[in-house]
């Protein structure tokens, strides 16, 4: 949490006051037994109506004054905490923003979006509860055990002794409940996660008639969260008996030694009443202050999970070249003996790799699961940076390039088709800001995706949902196709991106990238041999390394690899064919 | 549903705990009345100390020894109502919980399918939670409460009627007050909660594909999107922040106006004679407690409705019809010969719209069927209906000469061993994963079955081999090692007959072919639907069926389709569109 305070920076003023204010309500709020005593002891002991009067003027007074206070606390601790909240979220964004795929794998997208939304969320609920109540309780509890000073300094012993005492009860059931409840939580992941399973697999559980286990298996882990429950609040059952009852015995006390110093005449009977006042204000100080460092317990998490965000570096930089220099006779994309690990892996990914892919070029890329294919197509935009070895774009190191640049003259197209909530016009911006419908219904008509356009009602206006919910697979994916088109990429990157096309369809748009895209140099990275079987150079990768490197025909003459892929996929006639 | 209703239902789902909601109610009862005994007893003592000189020592020793009985029979009953309350908040959710999940598994693929599972995790997890919270805590908070109020007032009245008076009519300023705030906060609230829902959807979707955001250097663009929402959530965060904490202070005031009141007036009805110092601080007690459980209740009252509908949404769940029972005289299907026969079926998903008209298939033992069409063709629904996922409109499906209408579903599904293109598997060791079908399987069973579909090598390889624990949904694993063990937990069954996915999306190569050499042996002499997607498993078939917009509109096997020169040919001759 510490590392997190310097959000208030921006808001010091209002991180003071709030809790100031907040003071000022509690001084109001300890000298009201004060004047009780005042009230029954000069008041009524000599019938001083008056008196009476002005004190109970004098009270309401404290209440107006209090509530004022108290409500500008309020507002100075609501302004500075969502201003924290605010300037977090802010960096944190940016902070995502600023991170290579290397930190990205690291960490997970998913829980970055939950340290961006709930986690940031707890954390501004803390500091909210901090600026407001976290020096209140403890104000109130000295300015009372203080009142009782200035009351008796004899009596002021049995406040030194019930304060720690009422305190260590709070804390040692807090203490002892936190981790119980931490446990209780994961118990209860474990519910929605039990839950989710069977929703998501209930057309196998039924397939193996396996209901009535899954139903016993649910009750396993709800019985056992059910003992956690029971546990914890077998514990924090404790909590009000247990304080109320030294509350009472401090009460008892000061009613049995009270007797003998009001006989004594040390104090006066409305002093006394003052003094158990005091008592109970502190013990709902006390119980205040419990449910606070529950809150703030949470809040800390919070903050940690925060901070292993900021503590990731983001470990890549741009340089600084923007125009290409070579024309025609400079290969658009070259690999120079290119190694690559990823982050935290003991082996490489991609070892000793080497190509050359010429302008307008079409390159297929083949091989299996952990060959190292979208690894490959991820070094050409500069995503990863190599371990060893050089990526070469246009005849000089992609380094060397600014990485807006690098990236906005390659297109590419990931395995996953996601597109984004808004129109589809916005969608197809994404690779171009300034894209005008004509060059948006060019790049859908290459994509395929025209006709199916077209034959919506709102054309390109069409609102698309979350995750795009309201399309098909098929017509996702050539959007995102067509997104990848919009802004005539030097160099266009299919990595896998026409799995969930049937056979036709995926032949039609190879077809019209080949005719509509003069110049373009266009990688395929595919598991069906018969999608880049046509390419003008295919790499077969395996386990990272390059298997074979050629047209079908020559593959299929020395590349071991490839011929078991091909003919695993294809009828021998169509082997021949290619 | 009605509140009404729903609050019935609620009270069935508690009946079992009636012993313990008892002892609720009576020890409430006690430690409230006891609780509220104590400051009588407190002002009696105060009551003896007046002053310098004039100090009943007995009297005071003896208050004290009361005030420690009352003080330890309030804890004891406070504890004991706090540990019932525990138990049956925590029982019940367990119960509605258990209830709920066992519907889950019996309603119809139908429902499933048309419902997000983020919509059922809310039901079951965070519905029930909140009901709980509401409706058990709020029970007791407004039992206790109102005990609390009553209680007060009846000891307030004993001492004195005109003091009364001024609490009764002071107090409900407060209610006034915290419903004003109430209601003009609302709609900040709500608002609040838009910006909030506006901003984490842009979060889920901007951080969520943050891979994609910085291939196509979206970076400023979905910073500048992102800082306006932030902005506009400052806004109106400061707003409801601050009206709703409003309250708090607002009611504290009210209730020292109550305060001083009391003092004022208590302060003359003593010089009047009428009560004494002792129970004057015995009123200024009750006046702090009276108005306590006024300012819970209005928030106990939200508690409780919020707690309705949450109860509501989960027993709009359980409402929700379960599958029709097998009929009673529905036979066991044992020996299944593996042949199918399909004839004159009719289904459609919707009422009104027919998706499969007339179908008729005849499949004999051991024949294989591919299943091929473009995307989105139906290729599942044939498999939906085979599995009596979802049960046909007309026309009648035969299996083994039992009529599939006619038999135990279980004992359907037995017989069926299916490969779906969404590998699922369940959390739980490898192993247990294999042995799904049969959790009795021995190890070299397992092991058997593992070998037979090539997932052996992967297996062993990883670090605790069989009793590695697959994260949810085998997010350890890669799409194409999910699918092995797929077909692992099919081969230890060896079923009659199959149904498989072809999905070769997202598989790579290799594995591809040790998965279709897993499948040929899989499917040796066993009746096989497949979707195909290889041309080679489509050639070989014995019955090819066409599928387009969700009906078989071709039939036959490879040569006689070719020669129809019909949507099968076309789409054949589609592969070589490009040369």
């Amino acid at each position: 949490m510490r590392e997190l305070i310097r959000y208030l920076k921006d808001y010091k003023k209002e991180s003071i006051m709030g809790p100031l204010f907040k003071m000022l309500e509690a001084c109001f709020e300890l000298i009201v037994p004060l004047v009780m005593a005042a009230i029954i002891d000069t008041g009524i002991r000599n019938h001083d109506r008056p008196y009476i009067w002005r004190m109970g003027l004098l009270l309401v007074s404290f209440g107006v004054l209090g509530l004022i206070c108290s409500l500008t606390a309020q507002y100075f601790a609501a302004k500075a905490a969502m201003g924290f909240g605010t300037a977090l979220r802010r960096d944190l964004f940016a902070h995502i923003n600023n991170m290579s795929y290397t930190e990205l794998d690291i960490l997970g997208t998913p829980t970055l979006v939950t340290r961006m939304t709930s986690d940031i969320n707890q954390a501004q609920a803390g500091v909210n509860l901090v600026l407001r109540l976290f020096l209140r309780s403890p104000f109130i509890v000295v300015g009372a055990v203080l009142m009782a000073f200035t009351i008796s300094v004899k009596m002021t012993v049995i406040f030194l002794i019930a304060v720690p005492v009422i305190s260590l009860i709070i804390y040692f059931i807090v203490k002892s409940t936190i981790p119980i409840y931490k446990s209780a939580q994961a118990a209860l992941d474990r519910v929605s996660l039990l839950t989710r399973e069977n929703h998501i697999g209930a057309r196998v559980v039924r397939a193996f008639s396996k209901q009535q286990e899954e139903i016993s298996r649910f009750e396993e882990t709800t019985g056992a969260l059910t003992r956690i429950q029971l546990h914890a609040g077998r514990i924090s059952a404790l909590l009000n008996p247990a304080t109320y009852v030294v509350v009472n015995l401090a009460i008892m006390a000061i009613l049995w030694s009270g007797g003998y110093v009001v006989d004594s005449g040390e104090i006066t009977q409305g002093e006394l009443i003052a003094l158990i006042n005091y008592m109970s204000q502190i013990l709902l100080a006390l119980i205040a202050l419990a449910n606070l460092i529950i809150t703030f317990t949470k809040a800390t998490a919070s903050a940690i999970r925060i901070n292993e965000v900021f503590h990731t570096q983001p470990s890549m930089c741009g340089g600084e070249k923007t125009g290409s220099e070579g024309d025609g006779e400079v290969p658009a994309v070259e690999f120079r003996g290119v190694s690559f690990s990823y982050a935290n892996a003991k082996e490489n990914a991609l070892e000793e790799i080497s190509f050359s892919a010429a302008q307008g070029e079409t390159i297929g890329i083949i091989g299996g699961t952990g060959s190292g294919k979208s690894t490959l197509v991820h070094l050409i935009p500069r995503l990863y940076d190599t371990s060893e070895g050089e990526v070469l774009f246009r005849g000089r190191s992609i380094q060397e390039y600014q990485l807006e640049y690098i990236r906005s003259r390659i297109g590419l197209v990931p395995q996953k088709a996601v597109l984004f909530q808004g129109t589809l016009r916005d969608n197809m911006k994404w690779g171009k800001e300034d894209a005008s419908d004509s060059e948006i219904r060019e790049a859908l008509d290459i994509a395929q995706a025209r006709d199916f356009v077209e034959a919506k009602e709102e054309g390109l206006d069409l609102k698309i949902q979350q995750g795009g919910s309201n399309l098909s697979g098929g017509q996702r994916q050539r959007l995102t196709i067509a997104r990848a088109l919009v802004g005539k990429p030097d160099i266009l990157i299919l990595d896998d991106s026409a799995s969930a096309l049937d056979f036709a369809t995926d032949a039609a748009l190879r077809k019209a990238i080949k005719e509509k895209t003069r110049g373009m140099t266009v990688f395929i990275v595919s598991q069906r041999a018969s999608s880049i079987k046509y390419a003008d150079k295919i790499l077969v990768l395996d386990d990272g390394r390059m298997a074979g490197m050629g047209t079908h025909r020559e593959l299929m003459e020395n590349c071991r690899v490839y011929e078991e892929i091909c003919t695993s996929q294809l009828s021998g006639e169509e082997v021949q064919r290619g | 549903m009605k509140q009404k209703d729903t609050l019935k239902r609620v009270l069935d789902f508690i009946r079992p705990y009636s012993g313990y909601v008892a002892v609720i109610l009576v020890f409430a009862l006690i430690s409230v009345t006891f609780t509220l005994y104590a400051p009588i007893l407190i002002g009696e003592g105060v009551d003896l100390i007046l002053g310098k000189g004039q100090v009943l020592f007995d009297g005071v020793l003896k208050i004290i020894v009361k005030l420690g009985f009352v003080v330890a029979a309030t804890a004891v009953a406070q504890w004991l109502m706090n540990l019932a309350t525990n138990h049956v908040t925590f029982c019940v959710v367990r119960d509605i919980r258990r209830k709920a999940f066992a519907h889950l598994e019996e309603v119809p693929v139908k429902y499933i399918d048309s419902n997000q599972p983020g919509e059922m995790m809310s039901r079951i997890v965070t519905d029930v939670d909140q009901f709980s919270d509401g409706l058990l805590m709020g029970f007791t908070q407004l039992f206790t409460g109102v005990v609390t109020i009553v209680g007060t007032l009846g000891f307030m009245l004993s001492i004195h009627v005109k003091i009364t008076l001024i609490v009764v009519l002071i107090t409900p300023v407060s209610l006034f007050v915290a419903s004003f705030i109430a209601k003009r906060t609302f709609s900040m609230f709500k608002l609040q909660s838009e910006t909030r829902g506006d901003m984490t959807s842009l979060v889920e979707e901007l951080v969520g594909n943050q891979k994609l955001v910085q291939a196509f250097c979206y970076e400023k663009k979905a910073e500048e999107r992102f800082q306006e929402v932030n902005e506009k959530l400052r806004v109106c965060g400061i707003r409801a922040l601050f009206f709703s904490s409003i309250t708090n202070p607002a009611t504290r005031f009210v209730n020292g106006l109550v305060y001083t009141g009391v003092g004022i007036f208590g302060a003359f009805t003593v010089l009047n004679g009428g009560i004494t110092v002792g129970q004057l601080s015995c009123f200024l007690n009750y006046a702090n407690q009276y108005t306590k459980p006024f300012n819970e209740i209005s928030g106990v009252v939200t508690e409780l409705q919020n707690a309705l509908a949450c109860a509501r949404r989960i027993f709009d769940f359980m409402d929700t019809p379960s599958v029709d029972p097998d009929p009673e005289d529905a036979a066991e299907l044992k020996e299944c010969d593996g042949s199918l026969e399909l004839s004159h079926v009719y289904f459609s998903y919707l009422p009104g719209t027919s998706l499969l008209e007339n179908i008729n298939l005849n499949v004999k033992p051991g024949q294989r069927i591919a299943i091929v069409g473009p995307t989105g063709c139906g290729k599942t629904t044939l498999i939906n209906l085979l599995m009596r996922f979802y049960d046909i409109d007309r026309g009648n499906i035969k299996v083994s000469g039992y009529e599939a209408g006619h038999v135990k579903r279980d004992s359907l599904r037995q017989q069926f061993g299916m490969v779906l293109q969404d590998t699922w598997l369940r959390s739980g060791t490898i192993a247990e994963n294999i042995a799904y079908g049969r959790p009795d399987a021995s190890r070299e069973e397992i092991l058997e079955a593992a070998k037979a579909a090539h997932a052996h090598s992967f297996i062993k390889r990883m670090k605790n081999g069989y009793d590695t624990v697959i994260t949810e949904d085998g997010g350890n694993l890669s799409q194409g090692q999910k699918q092995l063990l797929c077909i692992a937990r099919v081969m230890l069954l060896k079923p009659p007959m199959l149904i498989l996915d072809e999905a070769t999306s997202s598989i790579d190569t290799r594995t591809e072919i040790k998965i279709q050499q897993a499948f040929e042996k899989l499917m040796e002499g066993r009746t096989s639907f497949i979707v195909a997607h290889r041309l080679s498993t489509i050639k070989s078939a014995d019955v090819i069926l066409v599928m387009k917009d969700g009906n078989i509109i071709e039939q036959g096997n490879h040569k006689e389709l070719l020669k129809e020169n019909g949507f099968y040919a076309k789409l054949y001759e589609s592969q070589f569109a490009v040369s």
